[in-house]
């Protein structure tokens, strides 16, 4: 195996798998949650697609919802790749994109009922 | 599990691990989660530098940068996952990512090393996300106390320090109740301060 720094053919070859887009049609959270849509299942069952649409629609099926680092991990693709190719599944509609919810707003109550779940999940474990 | 039939309701969080290489993050991250720690790379690539360099073709270098996570199901509806931070800071871009609508951050601390740390203190204090210090007690031993860790390190006095055992379940799962409980504190104390 080369060094990984070591400037083969290996630089671009990447996204091959995305026909050479580094743009994702949607930016998607490294932690956004990716689930299977009706549609994207019965693509499965009919063989549509890639089979980086096949892979990903079936391990986000059945409601095992997985994020976008998760997906990368798994298919051990780089993040941005990943993320091109969910982003054009969202697009077809073969899977539904849940982002993560923002804290950001201070005034916001969603923030802290959130951080509060958080908190009363962790004591549970 | 059944599919859930309501659409929009599930979603995520995060929490961001730091520390110095060999500080202990993935060992944090798989004590406390549910699925052995993944690995994600992204690529950076930086057009046209060294390009006299014969070693290198023209054009195009790149860096992969690897991160290391694990996930929580907090209730049914909501997974938390815990993202260690790339061993080496130089790699700020995948940092940016990290930091970006993440509850807070812990810093592991080994009080033999450190001066590793001080990278990721400052990126958090820069960015303004909340962090608390853990010190990771390797061999059980603490070398110093939580004081003269707060003093070495010139951090703010209401920044919690507390001590862990990064392999033990109960004592990773202390740090994140405290790192969660000291945000909430922090964001109600600005929602009731004067203007």
């Amino acid at each position: 195996m080369p060094e990984r720094d070591e400037p083969t053919g290996a630089l671009v070859r990447p996204y091959a798998v995305t026909r050479g887009r580094t743009r994702p049609k949607l930016e998607i959270a490294l932690e956004a949650l990716v689930e299977t849509t009706v549609r994207g299942r019965s693509g499965i069952r009919g063989g549509q697609g890639g089979s980086e649409h096949q892979y990903i629609a079936a391990m986000c099926d059945g409601g095992r919802v997985q994020s976008l680092a998760e997906i990368a991990a798994r298919m051990q693709l780089p993040l941005g790749v990943a993320r091109v190719i969910v982003a054009d599944m969202a697009h077809d509609g073969l899977v539904a994109v849940y982002e993560p919810t923002s804290l950001e707003d201070e005034t916001d109550a969603v923030g802290t009922e959130l951080l509060e779940r958080v908190l009363s999940g962790l004591r549970r474990l | 599990m059944s599919p859930r039939p309501s659409a929009g309701r599930v979603t995520s969080a995060k929490i961001v691990i730091a520390g110095g290489f060999g500080v202990g993050k993935t060992t944090l991250v798989g004590s406390v989660s549910e699925i052995t720690p993944l690995t994600t790379e992204a690529i950076m690539t930086s057009a046209g530098v060294g390009v006299d360099d014969n070693r290198q073709v023209p054009g195009k270098m790149t860096t992969t940068v690897a991160m290391d996570f694990g996930r929580i199901s907090i209730d049914r509806d909501l997974i938390l996952y815990l993202f260690g931070t790339p061993g080496q800071t130089r790699f700020w871009f995948m940092w940016d990512e990290l930091v970006r609508g993440a509850i807070g951050a812990v810093v592991m601390v080994d009080t033999r090393r450190l001066a590793d740390c001080f990278a990721a203190i400052d990126f958090f204090e820069h960015r303004r996300l909340p962090y608390l210090v853990a010190i990771n007690c390797f061999d059980g031993m603490q070398y110093h106390n939580a004081q003269d860790v707060r003093d070495a390190l010139a951090i703010s006095s209401d920044v919690p320090v507390v001590s862990c055992d990064a392999r033990n379940r109960e004592s990773t799962k202390n740090v994140l109740i405290s790192l969660v409980e000291y945000v909430l504190t922090m964001r109600r104390s600005r929602a009731v301060a004067p203007a």
